[in-house]
């Protein structure tokens, strides 16, 4: 078996940011993807971003996607990019199994960087699987990358900053968002991304959830009901809307699987949405050479998994005793970055969850 | 009240505004109220009248003496949350930022929206300015009645 | 439903793939997934759950959860929304009975 010095797994902003810094190290670098596309789900972000001009803040995700990728072409000679491959299997002995086209193969690293993100919540209510009813991010992925309409009149389920951009997104395509519902008190996500939304008419419905879907073969209403300060139903509070499509955006979970497999140290962090693995400062699991980025260590925005997969990139070089030329100021330049991004209110949540992972932010 | 409804109070929406006296000329309207992690319209401004410092989770404050109106920080703004207002006679002058479809024209009239998004009034397109700048943002110029100064926010469909 | 018409982005008419659904012809576009070329047809039961035979339609769109598998030429538990739509394929609801040695 071949052994590459570097293999990513995953090719979002975290993944590509840290092939990067590896490859200015001088590593060789295998970037494994799932998707018919690099870029992970800058690919549908069509909003400008925000954060500072270090993250391309007022630049859109799409196009974020596409100076990521073409940072890549100095390195032809150096990069190997597996698309349409998932990786299946990853263990102890730095060997991966990869299922492409077909086929399942074998291939073994010096060091991996797993920045595999992160999966869609689904919520409990009665026929919460009917066609029709969505995760918010594959209906994005649906308008923003194939051009395909989710439905004509839509609701859209909880108001982080996710289920915010997904409804101006789908107002942009022309469907009719008929309301936000938020089960908490208030809303979750940035507040000017509410008020773009409801300057367009789409009504905010705070302590609201859905109670039950109705349709035959697909979705065509739901039944909401109010929640009280227990989150428990109020009777005689339900209403109906008639849709054709639900959209779900209530929360990620980190993609922790692959770290799992290796039987990598794992700790559960509510406040960052999961199973995530245990990591020193240098962002290495408890399996040595083995670095984990992006939102499979915590569910943040891209901004924090870009600057994160830069770490990563830096410390797998290091690791294998090939640091990058700046390696010292770049990796207080990015922890600066890091704490800048988090040390705001809207950090709070990922701060708790740093400190019960053991990590400094 | 704007936690709950993502629609900002009176009282919040005057707090960003300066003394209707300095509006004979344009000045920039930065409806921030919530601490994120964001400078652009900082960065953007050509004349440094905007300032957030080195925490980028400050709210963003505003040199009224200092802002021309040029409206740089219009499409810069991710959020979408500023606009350039001015007062001439009766009627409100807006530069505000535009995403949808479809892209209104010099001369029409369209509905004037509050931040609500009820309807409150005619609004008449002005100017529009969509270049590579802006980024696929259109920024609409649009005049309104001087009543709806501190509640017109935005244009939604044009009149027949 | 395609959009003709974005603000932001631009979808051009691309060249038209021809597949089969459960033995109808379907037309599809250049770039799209087995999923987004059935959704456009206004498809959206792709397959059923195994116990109760429930329709289930595409959830995550990323490859993550399997509610969209369906059986493309002849392979079963294809994930049709990371799956490239190509010429003459031939796209079957998942059957109800999906065993992992089938």
């Amino acid at each position: 078996m071949v052994k590459r010095d570097l293999i990513i797994v995953g090719a979002g902003p975290a993944g590509l940011s840290a092939a990067k810094i590896a490859l200015e190290a001088g590593l060789s670098v295998t970037i494994i993807e799932r998707s018919p596309m690099l870029g992970g789900q800058l690919t549908k972000q069509t909003h400008k971003f925000f954060g500072s001009k270090e993250e391309y803040a007022k630049t859109r995700g799409i196009d974020i996607a596409k100076i990521l990728i073409s940072e890549l072409d100095n390195y032809k000679d150096k990069i190997e990019i597996l698309q349409e491959a998932t990786v299946v299997g990853m263990y102890k002995d730095y060997v991966l199994t990869i299922y492409q086209g077909n086929k399942y193969f074998k291939l073994e690293a010096k060091a991996i960087i797993i920045a595999t993100g992160a999966s869609e919540k689904v919520l409990a209510f009665e026929n919460n699987d009917l066609p029709g009813i969505y995760g918010a991010g594959a209906v994005q992925t649906l308008m923003n990358l194939y051009g395909v309409l989710p439905g004509q009149e839509v609701v859209m389920v909880g108001s982080g900053n996710i289920g915010l951009i997904v409804s101006y997104q789908m107002i942009q395509a022309g469907v009719k968002v008929k309301a936000l519902l938020e089960a908490a008190p208030t809303i979750g996500g940035y507040l000017v991304h509410a008020a773009k939304l409801v300057r367009l008419g789409v009504p905010i419905i705070t302590k609201t959830t859905v109670k039950k879907a109705f349709g035959k073969e697909k979705l065509e209403k739901i039944q909401t009901v109010k929640l009280d300060d227990h989150w428990e139903y109020i009777d005689g509070t339900e209403a109906e809307i008639t849709c054709d499509a639900l959209c779900i955006s209530v929360g990620l979970s980190p993609l922790h699987q692959l770290l799992s497999m290796a039987e990598i140290e794992m700790i559960y962090v509510n406040e960052l949405g999961g199973l995530i693995p245990k990591k020193n400062s240098n962002y290495e699991t408890s399996m040595p050479h083995v670095y984990a980025c992006g939102d499979v260590t915590g569910i943040e925005e891209a901004s924090s998994a870009m600057v994160e997969g830069k770490i990563a990139g830096l410390m797998a070089a290091a690791g294998l005793g090939n640091p990058h030329p700046n390696h010292k100021q770049l990796e207080k330049q990015f922890k600066d970055q890091l704490m800048n991004l988090r040390q705001g209110p809207c950090g709070v949540k990922i701060r708790q969850g740093l400190e019960k992972a053991g990590e400094a932010i | 009240m704007i936690k709950q409804t993502g629609v900002p109070s009176k009282e919040q929406v005057k707090s960003k505004f300066p003394d209707e006296s300095m509006l004979v000329k344009p000045k920039a309207i930065i409806e921030c109220y919530q601490e994120i992690p964001c400078n652009p319209c900082s960065t953007s401004c050509p004349f440094n009248a905007i300032t957030i410092g080195e925490d980028i989770n400050q709210i963003p404050k505003i040199d009224f003496s200092i802002c021309t109106g040029c409206g740089s920080c219009v499409y810069a703004c991710p959020g979408l949350a500023i606009m350039i207002a001015r007062v001439k006679d009766d009627k409100a002058y807006f530069k505000i930022p535009y995403e949808q479809l479809p892209i209104p024209e010099k001369g029409e009239i369209w509905e004037g929206v509050n931040r609500k998004g009820e309807i409150i009034c005619d609004a008449l397109i002005e100017s529009i300015l969509r270049n590579k700048h802006t980024d696929r943002t259109t920024v609409v110029s649009v005049s309104v009645p001087k009543k709806y100064l501190y509640e017109f926010i935005t244009i939604r469909g044009k009149h027949e | 439903m395609r959009i003709e018409k974005h603000p932001i982005l631009s979808f051009e008419k691309k060249k038209k793939i021809h597949f089969t659904f459960n033995g109808k012809d379907l037309v599809g576009y250049e770039g799209d997934t087995i999923a987004a070329a059935l959704h456009d047809n206004g498809i959206m039961h792709y397959s059923n759950s195994i116990v109760k035979h429930r329709p289930r339609g595409f959830y995550c769109a990323i490859g993550n959860c399997g509610s969209c598998n369906m059986t493309v030429d002849g392979v079963s538990n294809v994930k049709t929304c990371i799956t490239p739509l190509k010429d003459g394929m031939t796209v079957l609801s998942e059957k109800d009975e999906v065993t992992i040695h089938g």
